[in-house]
């Protein structure tokens, strides 16, 4: 090789005549032409890094004086900028040629454009000031009748954009999509698809254009169309699932080889495109059993065409076992991809392999026992020599674990942690570990050595909460007190031994978790002293490599040690040590330490053996002040009052009059509980003046400081009485498991056993080990959920607990809240109106803003139909979705209970607004419908269950998923245990939005059992928009003046109105009926109007009429809010 | 989504540099680093994918590589690509290199490192797969060229440059060589630091 080089190196000074030497005054007059190879010829001659970045410093010096010379031309610039973009990709800062960049892009011909654009992409990023200055140049580009400079400006576009400047080139990019040459009308898309990445809301208007692009004649613009697409479908299915024909369709068409030949790629019919549209029928098949079922033959399809006999195709079958396994099943197919998988798994090329292990990696949820049948291919990978191939292996191993391969997967994961150096592995694969080993522990001494393994290895760099899991695991325990000692004397006593060792290094956290250990249960062990334990935490503390967080978890530890100590010389010296260490933290501990021990009684009080999880009892009203605080009133002392009081009264005083009563706040002020001899105010603010009462204080304090991580105030959740828990099964002994294995390994096949070598024999061991009990009586291990029963150390679920106690209480309350015919919110007159002829039709969409959202895919449908020639019509899926929503609850739901129950329940709810009706999903024995209540401080989902089947259901409980934009509080009620045949039952869930957005998803699911056999799970989803969280504001225009004034963010628009619109009284009456905004006040041909976001962000609408455009100006304190409203507006004034 | 596609050397030069995440300056050069390394380890045996790390994003985000002769080619992609496909897209790009630069070499990317970008961008837009249908790519290249022709031979020197170094008699380099089961045909790279 290196003659090679030496040769090109020889040839090209040669190459270079023309080129004078680098650098120097007389290169400034050179060709510029031949810059860049002198440039580059420089650097190859060069020996080290330092002196290639002085000549680059050189060049770009040069560089810097040649594109600011007035002199140079658009064409030396245009080769300056390749000299620039080379220095830069070799990592030098080049940005004074930016602003050049640009100008090039503006002034230049056509080539010297298109290196000024490629170097603008290259530079600058999305947020770069100077790029405001490009936003004129691409205007103009678009505009251009030239193809080229349209491509260039659409690429740029696409790569980087100010997202502030979109609505300048939205409108020309959206023609561009019918323009007449496919290139342009691609690179429209991708360009509107980055649009849809940075600014959703600023592309929704033109999804109808995207379903064109779908329906393109050329597939070229289809295939770009589908990016989009699969972003769409990614952040919500429910609203395309009409397209899953469409997207059949097409599939099925390039799988049969209906499209140009240009497009096969090695004989495959263009293979990115079939990867593409199985992600996306992936995406819309999920738990959907109607839209899986049309996919199916296609599934059937592909998976028979792809012949394997490249590459690609396994690309394809990859994709096509996925989507299979991801729909909603099919034995058939599911048959059909397990064969593929085992294609894959089987397959000597070493790529496929890994695909292969992780097809298997999520197919093992489905499907343990496809696991065993490659038992011997996932033993090989572990011993492979690539550490990739190996990961995937220990991920697909992490997802078979079970009480029984937990010590041989655990010890596998272990050899692959000492050998890998990467932080990220180690990250990720510690926190593994330690939830398999908390989740499946054989027993103590295994868990405490495999938590100690995770301590030294992950060190610091793991996860902070696996520390605090283990420790308060072993804190709380579990339910055999027993046991809880021996795993916390077993932890004790493997410490000592660690510690024992001389000239190791344990990781901080590692060193943390020991010495709260140790402070906390080094009372459980016989054989060493206190006095010794507190011997070794003093040596640790003399070590200069412990940092000081370290030391104050090993003093608190000393602390906690020195009441149980027979002799206090050490403590002494430790005392004296540390108080007068520079460490203030430090020698807070050691003074706080050196108080309590003078007072030993005192300290056994503060400091009781084995407490760590009892409540602790802390004065707040500080009663033992009493007698001196009346003693100082006595004396004449002013009373004392609390701040917020205080600041009352200076308020008030500043007022002429005071009409405000103060009796609430001052009443509540303190601590509630007992009374004050004095009678007067509660707390007190003295600083202490008896000895006794001083220390008292300080010494409260400071059992606070110690244990405020595993005290009550810290996050250790609270201990109640442990009744209704169930007992644990006890865990499996070691020998009980080793007996398990032999079992398996005998039941094989011993025979074969005899023959085959002692390595094979030695591999045959380890899969069996490791594979045990994955057959079919043992997988509920592997679901996820029902994971917690077989916890050996299972957490006290306590919050749960006292959930169920209340909830028959709290039940009743909110049917009482109900019914009681209070505060009716709803002043104006439409929604009494609305509420009283229900049925009309008319008035019904009004109530039903929330769905008119969905009105626009509803209106679009004919013009995707008529358009899209290549698919059949769907229209009876389409209606079967949407078109319900707008039915009267009589047609949705045939059930009679259904419409009883709904009439009760909408008779206690009749104060506020709702929604009609609408069914979420349903089977044969139930169905779940839902509706939504307009209430005036939330949104309240209700969920309707109703039993068609003539049995009782059992454990019907509803979960709703937590969503990002939402706060969901349970309404109680939401267990179930029986559900009476032919009955319905209503769970309610109050919600609450986050952060603005338009539309957001709720799901959950439900699951019940019908007369004890198997469980059933159903899932759903909901659609939220905004306006579901919009209230009136009823203000008057006094404030709304005020208001408006302090609110920064605002935004302004002119809508163009219908016909039918354009009058001010119209105009109002709609927004104040489908938006929910209040008018404040109308002057002329103007308007204010006012409403909220709940729970309390104002915003403020000020409109007015001009022809036929409306005015539209909003304010609001939530920058986002006035966006989203303005988009509600125009969707309100356009549609009607 | 595709977030960056790196192509360096067996020293680990950079050759072409393109992210489509902004990433500041320094971390790119890390990035690229940090990449370099990551391949350099590995035999031409072991599979092609490899998780990025820290440095991109995390486990979501995969590096997908192709070693030709003297240079690696690597995309890192999100989950949302396919590993198989991107494989392939890799060499649809190195086909069409060849294609427009008549038997590619190294010092092809490096001479006309403008040109191989203006080829990208036809394969790859903003991150999203454009086009994957070589004579598309090719013809929308060539389109490009006929207006560079009209404009003079400004930039033929280094082009006149880069065929007298083909020219020079280097040893025989292998012309096929395999990744995995496929035979690709490598264009003579020649070797170039």
């Amino acid at each position: 090789m290196s003659d090679i080089v030496e040769k090109t190196l020889t040839a090209l000074p040669g190459l270079f005549l023309q080129t004078p030497g680098a650098g120097g005054p007389a290169a400034a007059r050179a060709p510029f032409s031949s810059r860049l190879g002198g440039l580059i010829r420089g650097i190859t001659a060069l020996t080290s890094k330092h002196e290639e970045e002085k000549l680059i410093q050189q060049e770009l010096s040069n560089l810097k004086a040649a594109v600011s010379a007035p002199t140079t031309t658009l064409k030396m610039m245009k080769e300056c900028m390749v000299r620039l973009i080379y220095c830069e990709m070799l990592g030098y800062d080049a940005s004074f040629g930016y602003i050049h960049a640009i100008k090039l892009a503006q002034q230049g011909n056509l080539l010297e454009k298109r290196v000024g654009y490629l170097a603008v992409s290259l530079f600058l990023h999305e947020s770069h000031e100077l790029l405001l200055l490009l936003v004129n140049t691409v205007v103009k580009d678009l505009q251009s009748t030239n193809l080229v400079e349209v491509c260039m400006a659409l690429t740029i576009v696409s790569q980087i954009f100010p997202q502030e400047m979109i609505p300048a080139v939205l409108p020309l990019i959206e023609d561009k999509l019918q323009h007449s040459k496919e290139i342009i009308r691609r690179k429209a898309v991708l360009a509107l698809y980055k649009f849809h990445l940075i600014a959703p809301n600023q592309v929704q208007h033109i999804h109808v254009k995207f379903r064109k692009a779908l329906c393109d004649r050329d597939v070229g613009v289809m295939a770009a169309s589908l990016h989009i697409y699969h972003r769409m479908i990614k952040e919500n299915s429910s609203g395309y699932k009409d397209l899953t024909g469409s997207f059949v369709t097409i599939l099925k068409q390039v799988v049969g080889g209906k499209l140009p030949v240009d497009f096969n790629y090695h004989s495959v019919p263009a293979p990115w495109l079939q990867i593409q549209l199985l992600r996306i029928l992936r995406l819309l098949g999920k738990d959907d059993q109607r839209t899986s079922e049309l996919m199916y033959d296609v599934l059937d399809e592909s998976l028979r065409r792809a012949e394997l006999n490249h590459n690609v195709t396994y690309a394809i079958l990859f994709e096509c076992v996925h989507t299979v396994y991801s729909i909603y099943p099919k034995s058939e197919l599911l048959e059909k991809a397990a064969k593929c998988i085992g294609k894959f798994v089987l397959s000597p090329k070493i790529n496929l392999k890994y695909l292969g292990l992780k097809a298997l990696t999520y197919v093992i949820q489905q499907d343990p026992t496809l696991a065993l049948q490659h038992q011997m291919t996932i033993i090989e990978c572990l011993d492979h020599p690539d550490p990739i191939i190996k990961r995937e292996t220990l991920e697909l191993l992490y997802r078979i674990t079970n009480a029984q391969n937990i010590t041989v997967i655990v010890q596998k994961m272990l050899e692959y942690l000492h050998q890998s150096k990467e932080e990220y592995i180690i990250v990720n694969l510690v926190g593994k570990i330690a939830e398999l080993a908390e989740k499946y522990a054989p027993d103590n001494a295994w868990f405490i050595q495999t938590m100690n393994a995770v301590f030294s290895v992950g060190g610091d760099v793991m996860h902070p909460d696996i520390p605090n899991n283990f420790l308060r695991l072993l804190a709380e325990g579990f339910d055999d007190e027993t046991e809880n000692q021996q795993l916390r004397l077993y932890a004790v006593q493997s410490y000592l031994t660690l510690l024992d060792v001389e000239n190791v290094f344990y990781p901080q956290r590692f060193l943390q978790v020991m010495s709260w250990v140790l402070g906390e249960y080094s009372y459980l062990i016989d054989k060493e002293t206190p006095e010794e334990v507190i011997t070794k935490l003093y040596k640790l503390l003399m070590n200069d490599s412990i940092s000081s967080e370290t030391k104050a978890w090993l003093i608190a530890a000393v602390t906690k040690l020195t009441p149980q100590a027979q002799s206090s010389n050490i403590v002494e010296r430790l005392i004296q040590e540390f108080t007068v260490s520079l460490d203030t933290c430090l020698r807070q501990h050691a003074f706080e330490l050196k108080h309590l021990h003078e007072n030993a009684e005192l300290m056994k009080s503060l400091l009781p053996v084995n407490k760590s999880c009892e409540d602790m009892v802390v004065d707040a009203s500080l009663s033992f002040l009493d007698s001196h605080v009346a003693e100082e009133l006595s004396q004449g002392a002013a009373p004392y009052k609390p701040h917020h009081q205080r600041q009352e009264e200076k308020l008030s005083q500043e007022k002429v009059l005071n009409f405000e009563p103060y009796g609430l706040s001052s009443s509540s002020s303190g601590f509630t509980g007992r009374q004050s001899p004095a009678g007067i105010s509660l707390g007190s603010d003295i600083s202490g003046n008896s000895a006794e009462t001083g220390l008292k204080e300080t010494s409260s304090l400071k059992l606070e400081g110690i244990q405020k991580l595993w005290g009550k105030e810290g996050y250790l959740p609270k201990k109640e009485s442990k009744t209704g828990e169930e007992t644990e099964a006890p865990p499996i002994p070691q020998e009980s498991v080793i007996e398990n294995v032999d079992q398996t390994i005998t039941k094989k096949d011993p025979s074969q056993l005899l023959t085959q070598s002692k390595e094979e024999k030695e591999k045959q061991l380890l899969a069996s080990s490791l594979f045990v009990g994955l057959g079919s009586e043992s997988t509920v291990n592997l679901l996820g959920k029902a994971d917690t029963t077989s916890h050996k150390f299972r957490r006290k679920s306590k919050v749960k607990e006292t959930k169920s106690g209340e909830t028959a209480i709290a039940h009743n309350m909110t049917r009482s809240s109900f019914s009681s015919p209070t505060n009716v919110t709803y002043e104006e007159d439409y929604y009494l109106d609305n509420l009283r002829d229900r049925r009309d039709k008319e008035l019904n969409d009004f109530t039903l803003s929330a769905e008119l959202l969905d009105s626009e895919s509803l209106t679009d449908l004919p013009l995707v139909e008529k358009l899209s020639n290549c698919r059949p019509s769907t229209p009876s899926l389409f209606a079967d979705d949407n078109m319900e929503v707008f039915h009267p609850p009589q047609s949705t739901t045939a059930s009679l209970a259904n419409e009883i129950s709904l009439a009760s329940l909408l008779e206690e709810t009749t104060e506020h607004m709702h929604s009609d009706l609408m069914e979420v999903c349903n089977n044969d024995t139930m169905s779940l419908s839902s509706y939504k209540i307009w209430k005036d401080d939330c949104l309240l989902m209700v969920w309707l269950v109703s039993n068609k089947s003539g049995l009782e259901l059992e454990g019907v409980n509803l979960e709703i998923a937590p969503a990002e934009n939402f706060k969901i509080t349970e309404q109680p009620g939401c267990c179930l245990p029986i559900t009476e045949a032919e009955n319905t039952k209503n769970f309610q869930y109050r919600v609450q939005m986050e952060k603005p957005f338009t539309e957001g998803t709720l799901s959950g699911f439900i699951n019940y059992q019908v007369m004890n056999t198997h469980a059933v799970q159903l899932e759903f989803s909901v659609n939220l928009s905004l306006l579901d969280f919009i209230r009136p504001l009823n203000i008057s225009t006094e404030d709304f003046g005020k208001l408006w004034l302090s609110f920064a963010n605002d935004v302004k628009q002119n809508v163009k109105m219908s016909e039918s619109q354009a009058a001010l009284p119209s105009a109002l009456k709609t927004l104040q009926q489908k938006l929910r905004l209040h008018v404040v006040d109308i002057i002329g041909s103007e308007g204010l109007l006012a409403c909220q976001l709940l729970p309390s962000i104002p915003c403020l609408l000020h409109f007015r009429v001009h022809g036929d455009v409306l005015v539209l100006w909003f304010r609001s304190s939530c920058s986002t809010l006035p966006d989203y409203l303005l988009y509600q507006c125009q969707k309100v004034m356009e549609g009607s | 989504m595709i977030q960056a596609i790196l192509v360096f050397n067996n020293h680990g030069k950079p050759r072409l540099v393109r992210f489509y995440q902004r990433f500041p300056e320094e971390i790119q050069q890390q990035i690229v680093r940090e990449t370099f390394h990551l391949v350099l380890k590995r035999d031409d045996n072991i599979c092609n994918f490899l998780e990025g790390g820290s440095l991109i994003g995390g486990s979501d985000y995969k590096l997908i590589y192709r070693h030709y002769a003297t240079l690696y080619f690597v995309f890192c992609v999100d989950s949302s690509e396919s590993e198989l496909g991107i494989l392939d897209l890799i060499q649809v790009f190195v086909e069409t290199l060849d294609k427009c630069f008549e038997n590619v070499c190294e010092l092809d990317l490096i001479f006309h490192m403008d040109k191989v970008h203006y080829i990208l961008q036809e394969v790859v837009m903003g991150g999203m797969v454009l086009e994957t249908n070589m004579n598309e790519i090719v013809a929308q290249i060539e389109a490009q060229n006929r207006l560079e022709k009209s404009e003079g031979g400004l930039s033929a020197a280094p082009a006149r440059a880069v065929s007298a170094v083909k020219n020079i008699n280097l040893p025989e380099m292998p012309r096929n060589i395999n990744i995995g089961d496929l035979s690709i045909k490598v264009p003579n790279l020649s070797q170039f630091v």
